[in-house]
């Protein structure tokens, strides 16, 4: 009676464990599925392009040419600007927050960024659309074509649509990202640190700069998760970057990233190569985001190591 | 000597003040743009927030008033879809991470997690066409709801994994320490102690898939009548905002602000309660 | 304006302790209580400090040892801590100075060893240093070979002055820690616990760098271990719930205590 009792219950424990096991084992299968169905959906463009893909830059649906060069360079022009505008900010916020604020600022503060990065991407863009492309184009634009308009980012027709605005509204939604997790990575230094250095007779910013020593990898691991976010972002840039295939130095002109090229052009696809070419773009950036956000994690976590060796 | 290093000190004093003050100024130029977004959002999307809005339909090109019923009940009916694939496979994988995933399985499965929410919706709207649309041979809002399930299922693993840790371990060894198996404990005690934090974790899940724009591009497409077929195209709040914001018509562009409001009213209130809930236990 | 207060402040500094003579107190508490937001945790404390000798302070846990040693260097604000009374340092009120400069003149070593990790042993020495300006590679080069031998650390560490200063044991980390802390040339140096972390060996070696290390520094010591405080200090303080019981030689604070509740804490009575 008590042994069959005790063993039900083994069974029972075994087949919570093994039904807790499969689903976890999908979220494995998902981001293995996830690659391999595009890989099998570019075929046709990867046999057709080869390498050619990433550097030609003619993008003609109509003669079935496709070069992703244009919509490559605009993601990383594009998210790279956003990350030299946000990237100084956010460890300013960062820094704010964890090592500055009293506690009745810090947590409204930190849960207002964090509202930021809850904010819909399309939202984002609808007010790229009517606020941000509308002052660009009438007060910012004009103003830096008349004083550095000798430089080739400034050069050109005003248009307020283009990479400059893509820039802009990607590094108001990559904010959040770096300055949240830079906030947890400077946190995670232990005050033993900041005790040593106040005591050395370090005035508050020189403590910083010992904390900050000490979270490099992390705010590395940060600004990495920050990119990846910039790189894959669509809606809003879609909505304000201008979607022309087009290299060019200035950040006036109009531009195309991968994810705004299959925002537009996905539902038109008419024939199989050009279905093709949309899902190998997919494909690329599925791996430069994995990547990146392999990377990134690796990092962050790696932080969590280092203060069992100090204590 | 002494006066070259008071010199020096008053150069140390004077960097600290200059860059504590810079980290104070990227915190408004930071709160700035949330604060403005915030601003035109509520006064431009109260101009057409009225009862039609949620009751009526969309009225055509030209004509004034209308509302988006079928992109409010389409956005529902497309979380509810990536719910009903979402939540178990979200909840389960997390209980698993929480109560056995301490080993090597574990870790790869919470990273992957991890990196999966990293990836762009609109790569997974790609795949789920591929799954979903290709096969079929038509856009739907089954196929809107897979890519939205997708990109619920990290943050309901992760959001479950913690709040299950949180649950004090006393309370795990009170059950086992009754006898009680391990599968009845995790069920009844730690379930019952986590829910509301996993609840309002799924809700804030499901707040985010709603704001979600890009993967529903291509499978749920959209859809300017009344439709809650699963497997036909179906109208949603965000892409509404994407489609009236582009257009030439002041008063789609006053209704795209309105669903924006609706759309940042839902998301503030989840997350609000998110935080108030996650915070006061324990 | 605020730059003048700053310069006359140093000046005085220097000329005060010139002229005093060894003998003379330096640390001079008068008055002393500290809060943590309503809490009282120390209650008018009145006592001074000599110089170039080792003052202990022993206390059971929560009596406000940490607090009373923090306040000497206003290592309490940073806790959160606020202070009444006053508290001199070389005839100088503390609460007059720019805590950055105060804790240049009083430094402080903590319970537990707190090392740069992404410093090496030798930037680790010099931290304090180059804060201060000092780039002169020779002059540092120098510093760091005094410092350490004088925490009889230089034998162990001068073939690998380039690794991280967390990558030697706990006790050798302490040890750097003390250096560290000299590397600037404090007046005083107050010392939390700094051996309740260690193993019994390393512990000796920190008791016995106490002793030589007052030669040239005077040191205040928090420690809940007596069997230490009677081997280290030449004089100790007891204080108990905030208060300070007696005050007195080491000698006669462990042999012949003026207060029952002194001799209740030593022979082990409480605590």
């Amino acid at each position: 009676m008590l042994s069959s009792n005790v063993a039900s219950e083994n069974i029972g424990d075994f087949i919570y464990k093994k039904l807790a096991q499969f689903f976890a084992l999908l979220v494995l299968l998902l981001v293995i599925v996830m690659g391999y169905e595009m890989y099998i959906g570019s075929q046709l463009s990867i046999d057709k392009f080869g390498w050619q893909f990433l550097v030609t830059s003619t993008w003609d649906p109509v003669k079935e040419i496709f070069g992703a060069l244009p919509a490559i360079y605009g993601t990383l022009v594009s998210s790279f600007l956003a990350l030299f505008i946000s990237l100084p900010l956010g460890l300013g916020v960062a820094i704010f927050l964890s090592e500055l604020a009293p506690n009745w600022l810090e947590k409204p503060l930190s849960f207002f960024t964090e509202l930021l990065a809850g904010i819909p991407s399309v939202v984002y863009g609808l007010w790229g659309i009517f606020v941000l492309v509308p002052w660009l184009r009438n007060s910012v634009e004009p103003l830096l074509a008349k004083h550095l308009g000798y430089l080739p980012f400034f050069k050109g027709v005003p248009y307020g649509f283009g990479m400059l605005a893509a820039a802009i509204i990607l590094s108001i939604m990559v904010l959040p990202i770096i300055s949240s997790i830079s906030r947890d990575v400077l946190k995670s230094v232990p005050d033993s640190q900041r005790e040593a250095a106040l005591a050395l007779g370090a005035t508050k910013w020189e403590v910083i700069k010992i904390v900050f020593s000490n979270s490099r990898s992390g705010i590395l691991g940060a600004t990495m998760l920050g990119l990846g976010r910039a790189i894959g972002e669509t809606m809003a840039v879609t909505m304000v970057i201008g979607n022309r295939a087009l290299i060019s130095p200035s950040l006036f002109d109009p531009a195309y990233t991968m994810a705004s090229v299959l925002a537009n052009e996905f539902t038109e696809a008419s024939s199989d190569l050009y279905l093709s070419a949309l899902i190998e773009l997919a494909l690329i950036l599925f791996f430069i985001t994995i990547i990146i956000n392999i990377a990134a994690r690796l990092l962050v976590w790696s932080l969590e190591k280092r203060w069992s060796n100090v204590k | 000597m002494l006066n070259r290093n008071n010199l020096y000190f008053i150069r140390r004093k004077v960097t600290n003040h200059i860059m504590l003050s810079l980290t104070f100024l990227s915190v408004v130029l930071t709160v700035l743009p949330l604060l403005l977004i915030f601003y035109y959002t509520v006064t431009k999307g109260l101009t057409s927030l009225n009862l039609d809005f949620f009751i009526a339909m969309p009225k055509p090109v030209g004509e004034a008033g209308g509302g988006m019923a079928n992109a409010i009940v389409g956005t529902l009916i497309l979380i509810g879809i990536g719910g009903a694939i979402g939540l178990p496979v979200g909840i389960m994988s997390g209980t698993y991470l929480a109560e056995f995933g301490n080993n090597k399985f574990g870790n790869v499965v919470r990273f992957l997690a991890d990196v999966l929410s990293g990836i762009p919706s609109i790569v997974v709207g790609v795949v789920a066409y591929t799954i979903v649309v290709l096969p079929m041979h038509h856009f739907s809002a089954f196929a809107g709801g897979v890519s939205l399930a997708i990109l619920m299922i990290p943050t309901i693993t992760r959001t479950t994994e913690e709040m299950i840790r949180l649950v004090p371990h006393s309370y795990r060894e009170a059950g086992l320490a009754l006898g009680i198996p391990k599968w009845k404990t995790s069920l009844v005690i730690i379930l019952r102690s986590a829910w509301k934090g996993i609840a309002t974790g799924v809700l804030l899940a499901f707040a985010r898939a709603a704001g979600e724009t890009a993967p529903l591009l291509f499978t749920a497409l959209g859809n300017r009548f009344w439709s809650t077929k699963i497997f036909q195209p179906i109208a949603s709040l965000t892409v509404y905002i994407y489609d009236y914001a582009k257009s030439p018509f002041t008063e789609w562009n006053d209704q795209a602000w309105t669903a924006s409001l609706i759309l940042i009213a839902l998301i503030s209130l989840i997350s609000l309660l998110f935080k108030f809930l996650t915070r006061s236990k324990y | 304006m605020e730059n003048d207060v700053i310069i006359n402040q140093t000046d005085s500094i220097n000329k005060i302790s010139e002229d005093k003579n060894r003998g003379k107190t330096i640390i001079d508490v008068m008055n002393l209580s500290a809060y943590f937001g309503k809490t009282k945790v120390l209650k008018e404390i009145s006592l001074s400090i000599p110089k170039n000798k080792v003052v202990a302070i022993i206390g059971p846990s929560g009596c406000g040892k940490s607090t009373f040693l923090r306040s000497i260097n206003r290592m309490h604000e940073v806790v959160g801590g606020t202070i009444t009374g006053e508290i001199f340092l070389d005839g100088n009120n503390i609460m007059k100075f720019d805590p950055v400069l105060l804790r240049r003149k009083v430094g402080m070593v903590f319970q537990k060893p707190n090392p740069f990790p992404t410093m090496s042993i030798f930037n680790n020495v010099v931290a304090g240093l180059r804060l201060n300006g000092v780039r002169n590679k020779n002059k540092l080069t120098e510093v760091v070979e005094q410092s350490l031998k004088q925490v009889a650390l230089w034998d162990e560490v001068k073939d690998s002055l380039n690794e991280s200063g967390a990558d030697i044991s706990g006790g050798q980390q302490q040890r750097l820690c003390i250096a560290r802390a000299i590397a600037i040339k404090p007046e005083v140096i107050l010392m939390d616990e700094p051996a309740s972390a260690l193993d019994p060996i390393s512990t000796a070696k920190i008791e016995e760098l106490i002793h030589y290390l007052k030669e040239e520094y005077t040191i205040v010591i928090v420690t809940h271990n007596m069997q230490q405080a009677a081997r280290v200090s030449d004089m100790t303080a007891f204080l108990y719930m905030g208060e300070l019981v007696e005050f007195g030689p080491t000698a006669k604070i462990f042999t012949n205590p003026s207060v029952k509740k002194t001799e209740d804490y030593i022979t082990g009575r409480f605590g």
